[in-house]
């Protein structure tokens, strides 16, 4: 982590002129970060708002930003016409509606939205005690095997996830495993990346509690579920949020595996799926809306737990 | 400790250990070690993904036909494949060293000790690649669309600017520079007529069609985040006296970050060049959502054309041929990548 107490060198006799350069290259450094924050995060500001945008709004004023009342605005006259442009935004401001919002719920939203807590929970929890019960076994017991185990997962990492796809739509087949929640939730249930996490996360805790804790007689699973994780914490919090957002943003797999059952589809895939009924001429605001939809869970454990996630990357042990 | 409760506990160990493995390898072994088999199994067959696997007759061994197909027996699957494959070289290229740039350009920049407000850069910078790509294909179809915000805002500010139709642009990249030099298929000479592998050497260089162009923008878009994740997590671990030292030397600051910072970075960019790699041969998600493969197939891509064949031709031979071809090329990247990061480490 950073340190603070550096002394800074202090050469006192500072001439003006190196100070105003100075003080010129840090506008434009904050200019140039500002700028690029604006291109990689205004996207999402673009998206929210939109979303709460009749089409055509959208259509005419894509960057008009400031929503401003009467809100829920409905985007029909009386007569069933939508309501033009002009009646609903200017250059700057829009009244905000949730007509996109009503249209994608009844696109079977509130299905894929269910079978993405589904699927996020299940295979979250899993992961926390498979992964971690193989990261121990790795890091702290003796068996032969041990550390050729631990290359061959290792390795697995490498395989890319378009070549398991064919064998894995036929082994689930065969399992009669095909368009199930079941199918989905094990082809995930552990993986080597959180495997790799939990390991390098016990070589890094002292040995001697469990030795005294393992010494007083107590069993090695006894152990492990008493001592060692609740140690784990932090590590098993950075596992959670990676598994959960792998898990919720998937989509191939999901594709392969549940892409056969309308009821079973995840947010991400019901999305694509429903993108390539409308052919070549989206509602936005309807996509917009699902977009934000799936978006915002995982923005919230973003903006929560953002720590976690330095420190998982830092627990894997990827740096330096 | 007597011998044999010493070896008593040994046992032990062993038990517990394969005790706590097992679940994750029974997950492993069904859904990582045995699919590797059975696509090499599958790519040796003419299966067509319908007929049940165990069924009698449900598929025939073709040998290496499907291989033979693709690589070297002219027609359209081999031109259909060396198409993907040029396309995927391509985006690998362009987008590989550009997010590795930016990633490590950020990285250095949000650690300055003297800026402000590093949480809230550094969550805009990370914020693209938490969202699912899904998602972010979209927003970009809306971006990019027709009368989108991206064509609105080009106008605004460059004159000259023709809106481009970002979605629905043939069009490669090298041919169009290329052409701003008088350079076209026409005045080339002869040799662009060659023919390699199917496609002739003109349109091997093609560069990237604009569509492509787009969604190797927002490839770059949304990992430089997660690599200037990394990034930043070994800028931390260099030691501050190393930049002090070479300073009090007399070295400035590009020197320091020439020779220091960068040469402290290597593993840390050996692991990025390898992530980014291993994303961008296989990319799909995006192209599944804008393209499907088009414009005239220059958006087609390795990994879109095995879910093509498998899928939707019900060609499963031939997809599970060309996924291991995939990975053949991919390892052997990877291979030669972390040589070449070697060799600049001891030099």
């Amino acid at each position: 982590m950073s340190t603070t107490t550096q002394p800074t060198s202090s050469t006192s006799s500072v001439a003006s002129k190196s100070s105003a350069l100075k003080r010129s290259m840090t506008v434009v450094l904050y200019g140039g970060l500002i700028v690029l924050a604006l291109l990689e995060f205004g996207p999402f500001i673009l998206t929210l708002s939109n979303s709460f945008k009749c089409l055509p709004a959208i259509q005419a004023e894509p960057q008009a930003l400031i929503p401003l009342p009467p809100f829920g605005v409905d985007c029909r006259l009386p007569n069933g016409a939508s309501l033009p442009a002009s009646a609903t935004t200017t250059r700057l401001t829009f009244n905000p509606g949730l007509e996109g919002y009503r249209r994608i719920f009844q696109f079977n939203l509130d299905r894929w939205l269910i079978n993405s807590v589904i699927y996020s929970v299940s295979v979250t929890l899993l992961r926390l005690i498979i992964d971690s019960l193989a990261g121990y076994a790795l890091a702290r017991i003796r068996f032969p095997g041990n550390r050729v185990l631990f290359f061959l997962i290792l390795g697995t990492m490498m395989i890319p996830g378009i070549v398991l796809v064919i064998p894995r739509f036929l082994i689930l087949k065969e399992l009669v495993l095909l368009n199930t929640y079941q199918g989905l939730i094990f082809a995930l249930a552990a993986d080597a990346f959180g495997v790799f996490l939990m390991k390098q996360f016990f070589e890094s805790v002292p040995k001697e509690i469990e030795e005294a804790a393992f010494v007083d007689g107590a069993n090695r699973l006894t152990l492990f579920f008493r001592v060692v994780m609740p140690m784990a914490t932090p590590a098993l919090t950075a596992l959670a949020i990676f598994s959960f957002q792998g898990t919720w943003n998937a989509f191939l797999d999901p594709l392969i595996i549940v892409g056969g059952n309308q009821d079973l589809l995840n947010l991400p895939l019901g999305l694509a799926l429903l993108r390539g009924q409308f052919g070549n001429t989206l509602e936005w605001n309807v996509f917009l809306a699902g977009s934000v939809i799936t978006t915002l869970p995982l923005a919230l454990v973003f903006f929560f737990f953002q720590r976690y996630f330095v420190q998982g990357i830092s627990y894997s042990g990827l740096k330096g | 400790m007597a011998t044999n409760s010493l070896q008593r506990l040994k046992r032990n160990d062993a038990l517990a250990g394969y005790g706590f493995m097992t679940p994750a390898l029974l997950v492993f072994l069904i859904f990582l070690f045995l699919p590797i088999f059975f696509a090499i199994f599958v790519s040796f067959t003419n299966w067509n993904g319908i007929t049940p696997f165990r069924q009698e007759g449900a598929y025939e061994f073709v040998g290496f036909e499907n291989y033979y197909n693709l690589l070297i027996k002219r027609g359209i699957r081999q031109k259909d494949f060396y198409n993907s494959l040029k396309n995927t070289v391509y985006y690998a290229l362009g987008v590989v060293p550009f997010q590795t740039l930016f990633a490590l350009m950020l990285a250095v920049l949000v650690n300055q000790k003297w800026l402000r407000g590093k949480g809230v850069f550094r969550t805009a910078f990370y914020f693209p690649s938490v969202s699912s790509s899904v998602v972010i294909s979209l927003i970009f179809m809306w971006l990019f669309g027709k009368g989108g915000i991206v064509n609105i805002g080009l106008s605004a500010l460059i004159p000259i600017y023709e809106p481009i139709t970002w979605l629905d642009d043939s069009r490669g990249i090298i041919h169009e520079l290329l052409g701003l030099f008088g350079i076209t298929r026409a005045t080339a000479g002869d040799w662009v007529n060659v023919r390699l592998a199917t496609l002739t050497l003109w349109e091997w260089i093609s560069g990237p069609s604009i569509t492509l162009l787009l969604i190797m923008i927002l490839n770059t878009w949304t990992t430089i985040g997660s690599l200037m994740i990394i990034y930043l997590a070994a800028l931390q671990d260099i030691p501050e006296q190393m930049h002090e030292a070479a300073m009090i030397d007399g070295a400035n600051r590009w020197q320091v970050f020439h020779k220091i910072t960068v040469p402290m970075l290597t593993p840390a960019t050996f692991f990025v060049v390898t992530l980014g790699l291993i994303s961008t041969l296989q990319v799909f998600d995006q192209i599944f959502v804008i393209t499907s493969g088009g414009p005239a197939k220059t958006t087609m891509t390795i990994a879109y054309g095995v879910y093509q064949s498998g899928f939707r031709n019900s060609d499963m031979g031939l997809a599970a041929a060309s996924a291991l071809v995939l990975f053949v090329i991919i390892f052997v990247l990877t291979l030669v990548q972390r040589r070449f990061v070697k060799e600049s480490l001891y030099s």
